[in-house]
């Protein structure tokens, strides 16, 4: 019983319940959900879509966890750097054409000038939060709304084609390796982030600014260089996502890429235990919430649900979920049981 | 001395004037038309335009105001106030949003000047505000779409086969995505020999159409054909099922049909990955000059009126084809 009460207090113990929940309807809706053959020496079956979709939103959650941390606020820029970045590498291999087979620009000269200008529009955002000290939900929504215009003009308003295998591989597969490269983005960039956070004591300092600013400025801590930093992150993790979003369909289209997915990364943040007023903060809690999105996403099209109810589902246990989340709900839920407690201890005596 | 240059001044001023009435009686002859374009959101878009530009042209008779609305409505409402003020012989709307236009078309309407919508319609309680709407028809794309499917499965000599059909939609809710889901669905009822096993929503991109497709191959051993509500989702799809170790096109497992007919759809069938695909026609011009021309002559018209839409399959010489199509 202790046993149990000890790890129902450990702090992913909500999120990854929720995970298992959704994917324990599958068990009884759609058995062979969990079901993995082999084919063409690639692992093949709905968690693998599950585990490969992921990718980007989890790439985003990372970042995005850190931006929360530290300043308490959302960067809803983040779908449109993506888009950003991808016209920026499609361009460059490409040659400003809008469709190529061959590239015209080594590939690594490409993928450096995306991630730069993601990092550039990063700094834009880590300088109108940390210096300018504008709330980073308005300071953000300047390239909320330009940055995909910032695309188009770079595509001049087409879908720019790079319809070279190389640039497909990391968003598909490597022959030799079971799994999608997506997965092992995703994957390396939860263990650089961890190192950085763990290793150093810059995880210490972002929960630190994030509870209170002034007094981490007092301890000798630089509380806006720290903000900068984290937008900074943020901004070259969204790039990589867009390069992965961008190999999926060999392609920069600046309408879609990356659409809606600073919401979804918010929500992996909030799945994932997270408060989204800042302060202390679980990486592994987003990248469990990222990978919970997706999963209901998934079972969704594996329970053939109509694709004009869908959104109502998801909505549903969103709803579920964060609720049961809510520490007012657990105090709430706390106070019940010990009002039935007294209750029966009265019976007793 | 004064009194001759004075009388030259005029007498250059009356000839200056009556050039000037004659020029604008030259005008006159042409009849004016204001065009408020949504602005330039895609190729299909530009294509729309360019065949507005290309048939009201002074040798055809016309003088063409086009407007680009940047995809605001006040936009083109301010354009249309502009185009009455200019009193101008018709008015061409394609407007960005279905409603709130009853004010700006009755003032058009009490100056005594004919509205005539391109593309999208628009919801009004009077519909004689507007003259008539022009624009595709994309149920009859659906069954069109169908058709073609029957008459290939027919040559093919599968036309008794158990033909099991998925659907990737667009965006649900858009007039695309209803209409020829409807349309395709009207055929699907004809054929007792075709099951429509699955629909879900790709969204109109082509990350979401490959998501869907690769559900879809799991859920389901053995899908005929895969129809998709646009090229871009087709292009996932394609993907998806070669991922998943099938293949697509008229050589492969899977028949992969769809719509709006862009380049990038001609490369796929020419690469042999894509069967069909059905036209969204964007070149809307001919079809309103025709019209503008009815009314001219005093004629009734129709209130809807479809441009023609074609197809192209791989029976066809695409790369002709797409050498000399503008979009």
């Amino acid at each position: 019983m202790n046993k149990l009460k000890k790890i129902a207090q450990y702090r992913l113990f909500l999120p990854i319940l929720c995970l298992i929940l959704v994917l324990l309807v599958n068990l009884i809706t759609t058995p062979d959900f969990f079901a993995i053959s082999v084919r063409d020496g690639m692992l093949y079956g709905y968690i693998i879509d599950v585990i490969n979709r992921a990718s980007e939103l989890v790439i985003l959650a990372v970042g995005m966890t850190l931006m929360v941390a530290a300043s308490g606020g959302t960067d809803i820029s983040v779908g449109a750097v993506m888009a950003v970045t991808a016209a920026v590498t499609c361009n460059v291999l490409s040659g400003g054409q809008q469709a190529v087979t061959e590239y015209s620009n080594p590939y690594i000269l490409g993928a450096l000038a995306g991630i730069a200008v993601a990092a550039i529009c990063g700094c834009f955002n880590g300088f109108l939060v940390a210096k300018l000290k504008i709330q980073p939900m308005i300071a953000t929504l300047i390239l909320f709304t330009a940055g995909r215009g910032i695309a188009q003009l770079i595509t001049k308003g087409q879908i720019t084609y790079v319809r070279v295998d190389h640039y497909k591989i990391l968003g598909s597969s490597i022959k030799g390796l079971p799994l999608p490269v997506p997965f092992f983005v995703a994957v390396l960039v939860v263990i650089i982030a961890m190192l950085i956070l763990k290793k150093t004591a810059l995880g210490l300092y972002i929960e630190s600014v994030g509870i209170n600013p002034k007094a981490s400025r007092l301890v000798g801590l630089k509380s806006s260089k720290i903000i900068f930093l984290v937008y900074l992150f943020g901004g070259i993790m969204a790039g990589i996502a867009g390069l992965v979003a961008s190999s999926r369909i060999y392609s920069a289209d600046a309408n879609n890429i990356g659409l809606n997915m600073e919401l979804d990364a918010i929500l992996a943040v909030a799945l994932g235990g997270n408060s989204l007023g800042g302060g202390k903060f679980s990486l592994m809690g987003s990248v469990i919430g990222a990978y919970t999105i997706q999963a209901l996403t998934t079972t969704l099209y594996a329970m053939h649900v109509s694709s004009d109810q869908v959104p109502v589902y998801k909505a549903i246990v969103v709803v579920i979920i964060v609720s049961l989340q809510s520490p007012q709900l657990k105090k709430w839920l706390n106070k019940v049981k010990l009002s039935k407690k007294a209750v029966n201890g009265k019976e007793v005596a | 001395m004064k009194k001759k240059v004075l009388s030259v001044a005029l007498s250059a001023a009356m000839v200056a004037s009556l050039a000037a009435t004659m020029n604008v009686q030259a005008e006159e002859d042409l009849i004016v038309v204001g065009y408020a374009q949504v602005g330039a959101e895609s190729d299909w878009r530009t294509a729309n335009t360019e065949s507005f530009k290309s048939t009201f042209t002074e040798e055809n008779g016309y003088k063409l105001i086009f407007d680009d609305a940047q995809q605001k409505q006040e936009n083109q409402i301010k354009a249309i106030r502009s185009f009455i003020q200019q009193d101008v012989d018709y008015i061409v709307v394609a407007p960005v949003v279905e409603t709130g236009w009853e004010t700006v078309l009755e003032e058009a309407k009490e100056a005594g000047i004919p509205v005539i919508l391109s593309d999208r319609q628009m919801q009004v309680t009077d519909d004689s505000l507007y003259e008539c709407w022009v624009g595709g028809n994309f149920i009859k794309e659906g069954e069109d779409a169908g058709n073609w499917l029957a008459k290939y499965l027919e040559d093919q000599g599968r036309g008794d086969e158990e033909i099991n059909i998925v659907t990737i939609q667009g965006t649900i809710g858009a007039s695309a995505q209803v209409g020829r889901t409807e349309g395709v669905g009207n055929i699907v009822k004809e054929h007792e020999n075709w099951k429509m096993l699955d629909m879900q929503s790709g969204e109109f991109t082509q990350a979401k159409g490959q998501e869907v497709m690769e559900s879809f191959l799991k859920s389901y051993d053995d899908i005929d054909v895969v129809i998709c509500e646009n090229d871009n989702e087709a292009f996932g799809a394609i993907d998806a099922i070669k991922a998943a170790g099938k293949t697509c096109g008229p050589d492969g497992d899977i028949i992969v049909i769809s719509f709006d007919a862009v380049k990038a759809a001609f490369e796929s069938m020419i690469a042999g990955d894509l069967n069909a695909t059905f036209e969204c026609n964007p070149l809307h011009g001919p079809r309103v000059a025709e019209i503008i021309q009815k009314l001219e002559a005093g004629e009734e018209v129709e209130k809807i009126q479809y441009v023609d839409e074609s197809y192209f399959d791989t029976s066809m010489d695409l790369e002709a084809i797409m050498a000399e199509r503008a979009y």
